[in-house]
């Protein structure tokens, strides 16, 4: 079962926080499975054993039912049942403005834009995971284990004939106790005092922070941070997580997946006509990391290259790309969003329509239909905002919505597989699934297509070998296997170092103090990438490792990894070295950087630190029983110490034997 | 909530132990010994017993319930009769101490009698059999639920409290009968004791059925405690005078 958390910390007016406040021994309460109405005023008011676990159906986690449960102090914890299909109304635990306060539209830079004054981009958003629960919540797989706590309710819990069960009542307890408090500045200032003048410093909370990954048509010097002559780079991007209200689960398949899917696929298309028939400027793939937290991945990124930390500055970028949410077109238009403030200025209007246009024609060989939404809606929320807040750099964001987005889970654990309309014949084994082509992968594909040509044109190649670019089918709906299905599949494993493990959802962030997982999406996406544009190399494993004394390697340019190759029928594998232009820049949050745990510019996110998730059910006793014990033991002790005090006081009377003469004593 | 039931339970299984100890054994130096070194006799009785139950039990196959229910009947068995045979050992050693003790006190004869030692022996094997049963129980019941999801009664830590009672009391009461039958040499009460050991650990075994084992037990407590009083010096006549210089103190106050 997965529960919310760990409490993550932001800093902001109202100082929000998510996370389950729980207490350290565990939140123990009374099962009620909340299938009806009626169950709800049960629990809220008229139940005689409150505090209530509620072990609800999925049907019922929405706003309204948590916010009145937030509300109740007869509420001890919340137990979701997963369903797989979302409700059809939609439903989104986010925000109905995600990153309203990091984006770029500010009461100085575009005010009629911000807060999405003008244009809604997440309706049905209700603000779920950003509201602060004293209680855990977790959720349940409808399983074995679901299966005996219903059971239990059954035979203890369930009223009969409208009177209320009687003691012993079946109990869960949940454990989810988070150890940090209030907000960021408040948890990393106990950190710091921790660290400052304790033994043992215990940290509270830690930054979020992962990596993104990044690549080059042409390998750039990485060694030499800062500005490189003479390189005007066009970047194409996409973000790589995802999240939901619950930890751990984050499928994200129309939010992320698709957007991640595509861009792979053009990479692939791209590189081998892009080597034979170099366009004029470099082209970069970035995938960016935590975004939904403020742009983590983006800021840092944005912030590197201001200060010449990064392998290029915002000197050299000369336009950008990237892909939002493409994955429910349904065949209808794609729409191009751009920024109506910078497009003021004519030139960048200028470079923005040329863009556009280089799009739209590569559009129209392919039967794709493409258009602009209305000349002043704002820029939908994207890594793109965090280049135009510090720069006018012209660039587009390509997306199946038009206006609000066409998601009706977003960042919710209904995006799924299904949603996506990934889906496969029952009959087919793994191996079978893993190269089926469904019509998502087909649809993405196309798109796919378009952003390799669109991205070749226009980083100014020509346009005779447009047509020999061209996404593969087949690597897309193996990519939206392995991202959406199970990363445990053959081809995965192949691309991946040998001490790799299989597991199952990814999109979720790493933090710093867990060793960076080998199979998070980062290194999926770094190892698929490599695999994609890279070259197989001769070298063995000590010389793949430290490639300096290598003639013709270069450590500074290029990134060489240890792959375990494709597994043989008999378990073994033929392990290889691959030479890439695929690196990962540091993907924590600014603020961090510069210790302004309460910056208003830059994502502050923290996660609380934990020990134990767990829950446990058991049967408690009426209370009157346990005051009925303690009250005979009470007196038992009492009565006791009363009647030996007396037969103590009195045995020389009561035991003659003490009277007799004290030399036979036998 | 339920430290009130481990509150409880403490008291109802050790709250005359404790009681004994503090008005009886707390004070004399001599009786704590005696009393350590009698909880020690039964503990080695116990590791002794438990040794023999484990390596029946592993050589026998784990699966088969019944084989299983068997050994741990024959088990109970075999420790109450390794108990005993230890408390008839440390009767001994008793009187091999108690000239010893005589020999070096100042009066020339010990400074207590077989009677108090003997009270003092069954009190040690009482409260250490006693802590054995109970502490393990006692910190389960800590926790936030109680027995009963698996089926069984929700009853279970009162009846382990007021068993824990009654074998601690009966522990006493056997030593007081049990040393006197070997000072007198009378084997029948030791044959007595033995067999009302076996008795009120066989009723054990029908547990969850409480009815039928805490009310037999109880019985066999009283009428323990009124052979040992008798036992150990005490008589109607003493009970009487107890009695009337009891009003005799209250008319001249």
């Amino acid at each position: 079962m997965a529960p919310v958390g760990g409490c993550i910390f932001h800093d902001c007016l109202i100082c929000l926080w998510l996370c389950a406040l729980a207490s350290i021994s565990g939140d123990t309460g009374v099962l009620h499975v909340l299938e009806t109405e009626a169950d709800l005023d049960w629990i809220l008011s008229t139940g005689p054993h409150p505090p209530y676990m509620v072990v609800m159906e999925a049907a019922f986690f929405t706003r309204s039912t948590m916010v009145k449960m937030k509300n109740s102090s007869r509420v001890a914890g919340v137990a979701v049942i997963k369903s797989n299909t979302g409700p059809t109304e939609g439903f989104s635990p986010h925000t109905s403005c995600p990153n309203q306060n990091t984006g770029v539209y500010t009461e100085h830079y575009g005010p009629e834009l911000a807060n999405c004054n003008n244009t809604v981009w997440n309706p049905l958003g209700n603000g779920l995971s950003y509201e602060d629960f004293a209680f855990p919540i977790f959720s349940l797989k409808d399983d074995n284990q679901t299966q005996v706590i219903r059971k239990c309710y059954e035979d203890h819990n369930m009223r009969m004939n409208g009177s209320a069960p009687q003691y012993p009542l079946c109990a869960m307890q949940l454990f989810s106790h988070m150890h940090a408090v209030t907000d960021t500045v408040t948890c990393m200032r106990r950190t710091d005092l921790q660290n400052s003048f304790s033994i043992n410093p215990e940290k509270l909370c830690d930054p979020l922070s992962d990596f993104n990954v990044w690549t080059s048509i042409r390998p750039l010097n990485n060694s030499i941070k800062g500005h490189k002559e003479n390189e005007s780079v066009v970047i194409a991007a996409a973000r790589l997580d995802g999240r939901s209200f619950f930890w751990d689960i984050a499928p994200s398949a129309e939010g992320t997946v698709s957007s991640i899917v595509t861009l792979l696929a053009a990479a692939q298309a791209l590189y081998p006509v892009a080597l034979e028939a170099p366009p004029q400027r470099n082209i970069f793939f970035t995938f960016f990391q935590g975004e939904a937290f403020d742009y983590i991945g983006s800021s840092r990124m944005v912030y590197d290259m201001e200060n010449s930390k990064f392998v290029i500055d915002l000197d050299n970028v000369h336009s950008l790309l990237e892909i939002g949410q493409i994955g429910l077109r349904n065949g209808q238009s794609l729409w191009m969003h751009s920024d109506p403030v910078s497009r003021k200025n004519t030139t960048v209007n200028k470079q923005v329509a040329n863009l556009v246009a280089n799009i739209k024609s590569v559009a129209s060989s392919l039967n794709l239909s493409l258009n602009e939404p209305s000349a002043t809606q704002a820029l939908p929320p994207s890594s793109f905002q965090r280049f135009l807040r510090v720069r006018p750099v012209p660039g587009l964001v390509l997306a199946d919505h038009q206006a609000s987005f066409t998601n009706r889970y977003y960042e919710s654990l209904y995006d799924t597989a299904t949603y996506l309309n990934v889906t496969y014949p029952s009959d087919l084994s793994p191996e079978q699934q893993l190269e089926y082509e469904t019509e998502a992968a087909k649809s993405l594909t196309q798109v796919a297509t378009l952003v390799a040509r669109s991205i070749y044109k226009q980083a100014g190649g020509e346009d005779r070998f447009l047509n020999n670019i061209t996404a593969d089918t087949k690597t897309v709906a193996k990519l939206l296997y392995g991202f959406l299905i199970m990363s445990n599949n053959s081809w995965f494993s192949s691309l991946l170092p040998p001490e790799a493990l299989g597991r199952g959802s990814i999109l979720g962030l790493v933090i710093t103090h867990i060793i960076n997982t080998l199979t998070s999406v980062t290194r999926f996406v770094q190892f698929i990438l490599a695999n994609m544009t890279g070259t197989v190399t001769k070298l063995n494993q000590s010389q793949c490792q430290n490639p300096k004394d290598v003639p013709g390697e270069s450590k500074d340019l290029y990134s060489y990894s240890w792959v375990s190759g494709p597994v043989s029928v008999n378990g073994t594998t033929d392990p290889y070295c691959v030479r890439s232009s695929v690196h990962l820049s540091k993907a924590l949050s600014p603020a961090f950087e510069l210790t302004d745990y309460g910056s208003r510019e830059y994502s502050t996110w923290t996660e609380s630190r934990w020990k134990t998730i767990r829950a446990r059910i058991f049967l408690v006793a009426s209370p009157q029983l346990e005051m009925m014990t303690l009250g005979v033991g009470v007196a038992v002790l009492l009565v006791s110490l009363v009647v030996t005090y007396f037969i103590s006081s009195k045995a020389e009377l009561l035991f003659s034997a003490t009277r007799e003469p004290p030399n036979t004593t036998y | 909530m339920t430290a009130a039931v481990f509150f409880g339970c403490a008291f109802i299984a050790f709250g005359p132990a404790f009681a004994l100890f503090i008005f009886t054994i707390a004070r004399d130096p001599l009786r704590v010994i005696i009393f350590i070194a009698g909880a020690f006799f039964w503990l080695l009785s116990l590791l002794l017993s438990s040794l023999v139950w484990f390596i029946a039990m592993k050589a026998s196959n784990a699966e088969d319930t019944k084989v299983q229910k068997g050994l741990l009947i024959f088990g109970v068995m075999f420790s109450v009769l390794i108990q005993e045979v230890f408390r008839f050992a440390y009767y001994r050693l008793l009187r091999k101490a108690n000239e010893g003790l005589a020999a070096i006190s100042d009066e020339e004869t010990s400074p207590i009698s077989v009677r108090q030692m003997a009270y003092v022996a069954g009190l040690g094997f009482g409260i250490i059999s006693g802590a054995f049963s109970m502490i393990n129980i006692l910190s389960d019941s800590l926790g936030p639920g109680t027995v009963g999801i698996f089926g069984d009664s929700q009853y279970y830590f009162i009846t382990s409290a007021l068993m824990t009672l009654a074998i601690t009391l009966l522990h006493t009461f056997w030593g007081v009968v049990f040393f006197e039958g070997c000072e007198k040499s009378r084997w029948w009460v030791i044959a007595v004791v033995v067999c009302l050991h076996l008795l009120v650990s066989g009723l054990s075994l029908l547990n969850p059925l409480y009815e039928g084992s805490l009310p037999p037990v109880y019985a066999v407590t009283v009428l323990m405690a009124v052979w040992a009083f008798f036992s150990s010096g005490g008589s109607l006549h003493n009970l009487s005078l107890l009695f009337t210089s009891k009003r005799s103190e209250v008319e001249s106050s």
